[in-house]
């Protein structure tokens, strides 16, 4: 099977049947992408196909029918996005390890309605679960995303 | 000073004292100095000050020992050491260290001795308690208990004074300069010319001067870093995906493990039928472990599918197989053979209570699992004279100790590389996860093993935390709440908890009474009785331990009986409140909530107030009955700290500890059903989402006479004045967690 992943191409001889998140963590080397509940309940391994949100231990790696980008293909720690500048500006993270998927879902989010509104922030990110309770950071951070982004 | 005041000063010395898990130890020896770990293995020209500064020609690192579940500790400790060694963020490295006594944990102790000497009826059992196990644990480097601060402030100022004054020392010696007329800044020392000296350029020398000893720490007028906001030091990787946790742990030849062990916790293995785990795709091994078995694959996920595969046969569990026989356990459980500990009698609360009772009422509290995001792992290489373990843990020491068990060697054979961890709220107190990584890593020895518990595994052996019930009565009398009577039964966290790490702590247990015995008001007539209920469901710390349900039984009664007397919730609670600090608090979160301004229809507001680790805390909600369910609209937190070490980063943690405590108080909990957790991943105890989360406004005051940690202390409060908000919005009293077995959310 081929896959576009952050960019590159790779040929991954796996069972059709396996979640593409555990393709990318452990066949692939992309950790960035986080296991949290494996039944799309906590949102933790949300990538974007064709730059829409997904999560990935809910999706069998056969029926991925784009590229595939992930946190550590959205920006770097030189070069971030708009959302992950938006994050370290508001100090989200506290454990971090839901902020991947959170990031994730709000860039789908902006790319799809650029200023949304408060519900539809808490609409767009209530499947996203952050243990440590980073929520009003998230949406002060998905705002000013909005915002940098239209500046853009 | 009055009973009331001893009471209140002794209040906060217990929160000092009250490690997650309720385990302290005494002063015996502690000041004597360890030696300094980083002196091992110290490369040439490089120089260690103290165990927490090393810097050589390249770099300057710090170890900031305390695990950093998410608290932001890491920075937090980094920045205590760069305040006095004049270094910026970005001109040094962190890291955890390894295990060493060095690092222990001064808050356990520190403030040991002045409590002993105020009260004597504690003493003796304090010091039955603390005995036993806990010599063993001197030297004990632990992450728990809302300590990392208490522990750090100091110590970790004077580390980083240590350093640049040694290094000052090697200037001088360098350039003939006198020590007197050097100055220090941005990671250099500066001489009188303008000339500056990097630390890196210095280390060579300074390895060569003896550290200096006498050091005065700077005063908070002159603090750069200290109080003001400070951009944590791990955000930017954890808002790109490159902080490596250890479940992101990669090494050469590394297997793959995943675990399936009884159920029934603690139960035995009576066989298994693996064959169909056998031939599938990728499977290496299958091993057996305590209690369970393991599955080697090339990959996480065939790990887990094959496990899954296996057919078990279980033992019944060592506890009632059903719920109902938990609480009925606990319902046995009040009678005098069962009494722990009568913490309070003041008054008379029997002749008080004889004119009649306000209010007769029980209150129950659920086991609750930690689930914290990062579901657990550990990697564990076992060589025949070393044993190396990747994971994030809270007490490295005792975890060397523990998988020194398992493998057999030395605990100073195990290396422990930590982690930073992917949460924790007490989940990563607890052995079992890296002794069953040991376990497996042992029987393939020369091979790194990683063992990822699946979700549904890591919910079916958390030990959550404690159930309990409580009785209450009291009395009220001319608008006032004039007797309370509180009685509480729980099994012991302590004992469970320390009994999986071989140790045995006997005494009374402080986490049954906390946050039911220690809140400092002056009530004419109290009386606060802990039962201790036999061990049922093997139970663990969790984010504020026993005040998370001695807060709600305590503030819960205590709203009823103002509520009988007729008073206001929070001027009465103002009125009883015998602690300065503590007053002013309640004061505050008044204030900050216009609380007494009138709401809209369907609306309703409540106050809460817990003292837990020396943090006065109190709460304030506003809830609104819709026709969907209640909505949490706001809250204001009030709490003091003593000193706010980073405003940013203490909002966020208050944010945090009301959301996690209000997600539970709504929604979760664990449940038996034919001795096994009903609830097997986050649908089922979900906690709160952000469609729920109510606006949270934060105030740290810093009146206080210590520095406190505030990762606990916001948990307490906000269930009861949740169901307090309830009963004002819908004049329905909820006198059980999780609430939604009687109201439904929005």
């Amino acid at each position: 099977m081929q896959l576009i992943v952050d960019g590159k191409s790779h040929e991954v001889d796996v069972e059709e049947d396996m979640p593409l998140l555990w393709v990318l963590r452990d066949e692939l080397g992309v950790k960035g992408v986080k296991y949290g509940c494996g039944v799309a309940a906590c949102g933790a391994c949300t990538v974007h196909i064709d730059g829409v949100a997904v999560r990935s231990c809910q999706t069998p790696v056969a029926d991925v029918d784009g590229p595939v980008t992930t946190i550590n293909g959205l920006g770097s720690p030189e070069a971030m996005h708009a959302v992950q500048e938006a994050w370290v500006e508001h100090q989200v993270a506290q454990c971090g390890y839901c902020q991947s998927g959170q990031i994730m879902q709000a860039a789908s989010l902006l790319s799809e309605i650029k200023m949304p509104s408060d519900a539809e922030i808490d609409e767009a990110m209530s499947g996203n679960l952050c243990r440590c309770g980073t929520y009003p950071r998230i949406r002060a951070a998905v705002k000013t995303a909005a915002a940098k982004m239209q500046e853009a | 000073m009055g009973k009331v005041g001893k009471i209140a000063r002794r209040t906060f010395l217990f929160g000092a004292m009250a490690v997650a898990g309720g385990v302290a130890f005494g002063v015996y020896k502690v000041r004597t100095p360890y030696e300094n770990p980083l002196k091992d293995g110290l490369a040439d020209g490089a120089s260690t000050f103290n165990p927490w500064v090393v810097i050589d020609g390249e770099k300057i690192t710090l170890i900031t020992p305390h695990g950093d579940k998410g608290q932001g500790v890491a920075h937090a400790q980094a920045a205590l050491i760069a305040e006095e060694l004049d270094i910026e963020f970005g001109q040094f490295e962190i890291d955890f260290g390894k295990p060493d006594k060095a690092y222990w944990n001064r808050a356990l102790a520190g403030d040991g001795a002045p409590f002993m000497a105020t009260d004597e009826s504690f003493t003796a059992e304090a010091t039955r308690s603390f005995m036993g196990g806990m010599i063993k644990l001197l030297g004990m480097q632990i992450t728990g208990g809302s300590t990392a601060m208490p522990d750090s402030y100091e110590k970790l100022r004077e580390a980083g004074a240590v350093a640049r004054e040694t290094l000052k020392l090697a200037a001088s010696s360098v350039s003939g300069v006198p020590v007197s007329q050097l100055k220090t800044a941005n990671g250099a020392v500066q001489l009188p010319d303008g000339t500056e000296l990097a630390y890196t350029a210095l280390a060579e020398e300074a390895a060569k001067v003896e550290p200096v000893t006498e050091i005065s720490l700077r005063k908070p007028s002159e603090w750069r870093l200290i109080g003001k906001p400070m951009q944590r030091l791990d955000m930017v990787a954890k808002s790109t995906g490159t902080l490596g946790y250890g479940i992101d742990v990669d090494i050469d030849g590394m297997v793959h493990a995943a675990v399936m062990c009884n159920p029934r916790q603690g139960g035995a293995l009576n066989g298994y039928d693996a064959s169909a785990a056998e031939g599938m795709r990728g499977v290496q091994k299958v091993v057996e472990v305590s209690g369970g078995v393991a599955v080697v694959a090339d990959n996480t996920w065939r790990a887990i599918q094959a496990v899954q595969a296996i057919d078990f046969d279980w033992g019944e569990a060592p506890y009632p197989a059903e719920q109902d026989g938990h609480w009925a356990a606990i319902e046995a459980s009040f009678n005098d053979d069962q009494l722990d500990k009568e913490w309070r009698n003041e008054g008379d609360v029997t002749e008080a209570l004889a004119g009649g009772k306000a209010v007769e009422a029980a209150y129950r509290v659920p086991y609750v699992a930690h689930a914290p995001l990062e579901p657990l792992n550990a990697t564990v290489l076992v060589e025949d004279d070393k044993v190396t373990v990747w994971t994030g843990h809270q007490i490295p020491r005792m975890l060397q100790d523990q998988v020194a068990k398992v493998t057999g060697h030395k605990s100073e054979q195990i290396e422990l590389v930590n982690h930073f961890m992917g949460g924790s709220f007490g989940h990563r107190l607890e052995f079992k996860y890296v002794e069953l990584a040991a376990e497996i890593a042992n029987q393939m020895r020369g091979t790194p093993v990683k063992l990822t518990f699946s979700r549904e595994e890591d919910f079916a052996h958390d030990f959550p935390r404690h159930i309990g019930m409580a009785r209450g009565s009291g009395a009220v009398k001319d608008g006032k709440v004039t007797a309370m009577e509180l009685q509480v039964a729980m099994p012991s966290v302590v004992v469970s908890q320390m009994g999986r790490a071989g140790l045995s702590v006997p005494g009374p247990d402080m986490q049954i009474a906390a946050g039911a015995w220690n809140n400092p008001y002056g009530l004419e007539n109290f009386r606060m009785r802990a039962y201790r209920v036999p061990e049922l469901a093997p139970v663990s710390s969790w984010r504020s331990v026993g005040a998370s349900a001695g807060g709600f039984f305590f503030d819960s009664l205590l709203d009823e009986l103002i509520h009988e007397a007729g008073a206001d919730p929070l001027q009465e609670r103002i009125r009883l409140m015998q602690h300065d600090v503590s007053r002013t608090v309640l004061e505050a979160v008044g204030e900050m909530s216009n609380w007494g301004s009138p709401l809209g229809p369907n609306k309703g507001r409540g106050v809460a107030f817990v003292e837990s680790f020396g943090v006065p805390t109190a709460e304030v909600i506003e809830v609104t009955n819709t026709e969907d369910g209640i909505t949490i609209d706001k809250v204001w937190v009030a709490a003091d700290v003593g000193t706010v070490i980073d405003p940013v980063n203490f909002e966020n943690l208050v944010q945090g500890g009301v959301i996690f405590a209000l997600g539970h108080a709504m929604n979760s909990e664990i449940t038996y059903s034919d001795g096994m957790a009903e609830q097997a991943n986050y649908w089922d105890a979900e906690g709160m989402r952000m469609s729920q989360c109510p606006e949270i406004m934060v105030r740290g005051l810093e009146n206080g006479d210590k520095v406190r940690g505030i990762g606990e202390p916001p948990v307490p409060p906000a269930a009861p004045a949740l169901a307090n908000a309830i009963f004002a919005a819908t004049g329905q009293r909820i006198r059980e967690l999780p609430l939604y077995h009687h109201i439904d959310f929005a």
